[in-house]
């Protein structure tokens, strides 16, 4: 079943902390339950997004790397 | 209700290290009332929101960067975020379209020696008249780092609350006008230890 992605935040190329403040901003535009996807570029990112998550309670659902991006869907809580 | 109790229960067993709601799972029978105390108790625990709160100190560049980075991403992170501005930290929020602030001149000697604003941040070490913080610019842009003005407007934007040092503000001559609209109401020393010590978390940067 293919994921149904509502908003998307394209943080390439952005370093510490605007790929977490972006996505802060998107995810508050959905509804609860509805996903957010995140490309990143920041190596940090990939325990920053974990991180974040178990604050905000916003699942991860899927983490991916792809030739350097890195690719993150959160659940709104 | 029966359904109810169950995932009560069902909830309860995903805790095996609470002992409370360990020994709930395991009596059998027990009154309805009783496994409800559970998710009321989470309830209490999920809805407490987490408090940061920073003493902006410094007017350095290298300093008033990471206050507004922690502060901004504290925000996303749903904490409620105060930062206390003061001293020379103070200066850095001091509207654009100002040069010289103050009353007296020695005051306005201040603002000639250290020029306010967001753009005009110093480095604490390495300034070498400017060339420090212009190397820091271009390296900030080759590298996608949010600038402290992105990082304010971001931080302003998503709630975080920054008071000025009342004490301060006296002793430069800065009026409330003089500041940045996104600014709190002035406030002391007591009304900081008092959120400091109400907060979860708190810094002195």
């Amino acid at each position: 079943m293919a994921i149904q992605v509502i908003a998307r935040v394209d943080a390439r190329g952005l370093s510490c902390p605007m790929p977490i403040v972006k996505t802060a901003q998107a995810i508050k535009s959905i509804a609860s339950g509805a996903l957010v996807e995140v490309l990143a570029t920041d190596p940090g990112s990939q325990k920053d997004f974990a991180a974040w998550s178990r604050t905000t309670g916003h699942e991860l659902v899927e983490q991916t790397v792809d030739g350097g991006v890195f690719r993150f869907v959160l659940r709104r809580k | 209700m029966a359904t109810a109790t169950a995932q009560t229960l069902q909830r309860a067993k995903a805790l095996p290290l609470d002992p409370l709601a360990d020994a709930i799972a395991h009596v059998e029978g027990l009154p309805e009332a009783a496994p409800n105390a559970v998710p009321a108790l989470e309830r209490i625990e999920d809805t407490k929101t987490k408090e940061l709160v920073i003493v902006n100190w410094s007017g350095d560049l290298d300093k008033v960067w990471p206050v507004l980075i922690l502060s901004s991403t504290a925000a996303a992170s749903g904490l409620r975020c105060r930062v206390f501005v003061t001293f020379w930290g103070l200066l850095p929020f001091v509207k654009d379209q100002k040069r010289i602030v103050g009353e007296n001149w020695m005051q306005k000697m201040l603002t000639l020696m250290q020029r306010p604003g967001i753009d005009h941040l110093k480095l604490s070490k390495m300034n070498f008249l400017g060339m420090g913080p212009w190397m820091m610019g271009v390296l900030r842009k080759k590298y996608g780092v949010a600038s402290p003005r992105e990082l304010l407007e971001a931080a302003t934007a998503m709630g975080v609350e920054f008071i000025p040092c009342q004490m301060t503000m006296d002793m430069f001559g800065l009026k409330r006008a003089d500041l940045i609209d996104e600014m709190g109401e002035p406030a002391g020393a007591a009304t900081a230890i008092e959120i400091m010590t109400e907060a979860d978390a708190s810094l002195f940067i």
